[in-house]
């Protein structure tokens, strides 16, 4: 009798868990955790475990579920992934994506599925502008911002002439045409490299080529594993005494360590922009930081940072229509305005879904422990939105 | 044009080249010499890489790392011929590309829970760090000289071991007719296993070259060794001579077109169409010429002789 029971009471169980399932709150997280990219792609699902935990693995008193799902660096596999998670999985947000070529590739799956996309570090200009969507935000930055910020740094250092290299891909691009908006110098040559799963990553041609050219500074773009090739060549080549190195994204959390480990001191002192830092005095970066630096014993990534903000700005939108997960534009409308606690401090979203929000120059520096990270060194824009809002109408 | 660049770019050319070589000449021997098609020629180029940032931390001397890190590529190269490859000989080319796919995933995977997904940096010792002036203008990294120097010693190792050797003669005996060999009591199957151990040292070797210049990565192999193909294409499948030309007319050819394309297109294009084109154009370079190769002479440039 009592198996019985027993059983009937499983049965029961299990025709009652689909009602219970539907209502937890499903976040699909696109990343990189194969290949060596797989470096940047772990660092943001740390951040984004950490951040699970900081909320208590609830929104608005519902569940929250996490699906991670790898893009292997590949667009094809990405829009794949994407498919998947809207789909099969039928998540309510899908966020991540750290290269714009992927989200470019996943865009359509998810917006047309009627899903909530949510870049954690990709902003190609193309979302920013015509291609922009309702459903559509980004937590980070456009991919020119960064650079304009650094193009600015120069005209206030006095760099008179620029060489410039870049991997030959969409945020490469996006990069150069932003260094290139708002420096006022000469740009003394340019090189696009090979991007990619056959990246290119022996820089001596292009590195020789720099020499001769005679330019005051250098400005580079390598995110990932190029970013160390880069420097170590750049070092290598002896031009750190020449022609100092200002870089966007290639200097940072997650190639820092590896620097230090291998002994590269040239790299101390290098300048780059940024929309965030470790060091930053916000109540909830230091919460991020030490919560982060306790958990995994290292410094987080400004990719890390961003996973961490999208974790919170989901909540938002989830705890703006009261966990009412079929109110969509409720949710949009709570997200537009912003209201959580960001790494970052007080930011705004622009008409086109990217953040208005200030950048900085950071230099990399050794802390109080011995730790090389980034620091701080001035804010270069204040409140500065990209150039694309004005092309983007829903 | 100034020839000091030019020079400096011709250098840099030399040590692309030279690094293909080495990776490209296993290539050759193992395809020309026994008939197998090795996808994870690579994974062996990428072992080397590793096992030469792990030995340098511990042993705190690269020129050390280097010196045990080619055994045990070696190593790594007979276990798997004697666990894999060896099985494979008898089977037709499919099968042999699927099963060396089929490494080259265990191989990366491997890695990735070893060493983890973050790049290896190799530290240098100091007096390989720095640069010299070879020529007024002309300033190189001494390490890209080392590299060029190794892969000469190398290139001329095997040629005398080929050549002028008992070892040699067999290889290219088993080349012409393995069947015949075998018949005339040559131990074929322990010539092999060691061909492919020659193989995979050498593209270890390449592999700890070019580490310290770009770190050691999860599949670093298998994006040169598409490069290593083109390479042996060109030069005449298992020819190691026309290998080494042909990765010095590679490396040279992808290197100038890098340096000196977009100069050249501005000539004829506006600015923006030369900055557009000259990387996409520069990237297929050799492949025009593989292409241009296997139209004009298909067999490559040395194939090798009595086949």
């Amino acid at each position: 009798m009592y198996k019985h029971a027993m059983w009937l009471l499983s049965v029961l169980a299990l025709a009652v868990s689909p009602a219970l399932a539907a209502e937890k709150v499903k976040i699909g997280f696109v990343t990189t955790l194969t290949t060596p990219a797989a470096v940047i792609g772990n660092d943001m699902k740390d951040a984004f475990d950490l951040a699970y935990e900081h909320i208590g693995g609830k929104m608005a008193g519902l569940d929250v579920e996490i699906i991670y799902e790898d893009d292997g660096f590949k667009p094809d596999i990405g829009k794949q992934k994407t498919d998947k998670l809207v789909k099969q999985d039928d998540v309510h947000f899908v966020t991540g994506y750290i290269w714009s070529h992927v989200l470019l590739a996943s865009r359509k799956s998810a917006l047309d599925a009627g899903k909530f996309l949510i870049s954690a570090n990709a902003g190609p200009s193309q979302l920013a502008g015509k291609l922009c969507h309702k459903n559509f935000f980004n937590i980070s930055w456009q991919n020119d911002q960064t650079p304009m910020a650094l193009g600015e740094v120069l005209n206030q250092r006095g760099v008179k002439s620029l060489y410039i290299m870049s991997p030959n891909y969409a945020a490469g691009k996006n990069m150069v045409a932003g260094v290139e908006r708002t420096f006022k110098g000469a740009i003394k040559g340019k090189d696009m490299t090979k991007w990619g799963k056959d990246a290119q990553l022996d820089f001596s041609a292009e590195l020789a080529k720099a020499k001769a050219s005679g330019a005051d500074a250098i400005f580079v773009f390598y995110p990932g594993k190029a970013g160390g090739a880069f420097v170590k060549q750049y070092m290598q080549a002896g031009l750190n005494k020449s022609m100092p190195l200002y870089s966007v994204y290639t200097v940072d959390a997650l190639s820092l360590p590896k620097f230090q480990k291998a002994g590269m001191k040239g790299v101390l002192g290098s300048l780059m922009t940024q929309f965030w830092s470790p060091d930053m005095d916000t109540p909830q970066s230091k919460k991020f930081v030490s919560g982060f630096l306790k958990k995994y014993g290292r410094y987080p990534s400004f990719y890390a940072a961003q996973s961490y903000d999208a974790m919170f700005f989901i909540k938002s939108a989830v705890e703006g229509v009261n966990g009412n997960l079929g109110n969509m534009d409720g949710m949009r409308a709570a997200m537009e305005k912003v209201d959580f606690p960001s790494v970052r401090g007080k930011f705004s979203m622009g008409s086109n879904h990217f953040p208005i929000q200030n950048f900085y120059l950071r230099e990399a520096a050794a802390d109080s422990a011995g730790r090389w990270t980034t620091k701080i060194v001035s804010t270069v824009f204040k409140m500065h939105q990209d150039v694309y809002a004005k092309d983007c109408k829903f | 044009m100034d020839w000091a660049l030019l020079v400096t770019q011709i250098l840099n050319g030399l040590q692309l080249g030279i690094l293909l070589f080495l990776l490209a000449a296993g290539l050759t021997l193992v395809f020309g010499i026994m008939d197998f098609v090795n996808l994870a020629h690579g994974s062996l180029y990428m072992m080397g890489a590793y096992f030469c940032a792990t030995l340098t931390y511990a042993l705190d001397s690269f020129l050390l790392a280097v010196a045990l890190s080619v055994p045990l590529t070696f190593a790594v190269g007979i276990v798997v011929e004697v666990l894999v490859i060896r099985h494979l000989y008898r089977r037709d080319h499919l099968d042999h590309v699927l099963a060396t796919f089929g490494l080259i995933l265990v191989f990366n995977s491997s890695v990735h829970m070893i060493w983890g997904a973050a790049g290896n940096p190799i530290p240098l010792p100091e007096f390989l760090d720095g640069r010299v002036e070879l020529l007024p203008g002309v300033v190189i990294p001494v390490y890209r000289l080392l590299i060029i120097a190794t892969g000469l010693v190398t290139a001329g190792a095997m040629y005398y071991l080929v050549q002028h050797t008992r070892l040699g003669m067999r290889i290219r005996a088993g080349a012409s007719n393995r069947d015949m060999v075998g018949a005339l009591g040559v131990d074929i199957k322990t010539l092999f296993t060691l061909v492919f151990g020659l193989g995979a040292a050498m593209a270890g070797l390449a592999g700890m070259m070019i580490a310290p210049i770009t770190e050691a990565n999860i599949g670093m192999g298998d994006d040169i060794l598409i490069v290593a193909f083109v390479v042996i294409i060109i030069g005449g499948i298992g020819s190691v001579r026309g290998a080494f030309i042909a990765a010095l007319v590679v490396g040279l050819i992808d290197t100038m077109g890098r340096a000196f394309l977009d100069g050249v297109l501005k000539v004829f294009m506006t600015i923006q169409n030369a900055e557009t084109a000259a990387p996409a154009l520069s990237a297929m370079l050799i492949y025009i010429l593989m292409a241009a190769i296997l139209y004009f002479r298909p067999q490559g440039l040395f194939p090798p002789k009595n086949r």
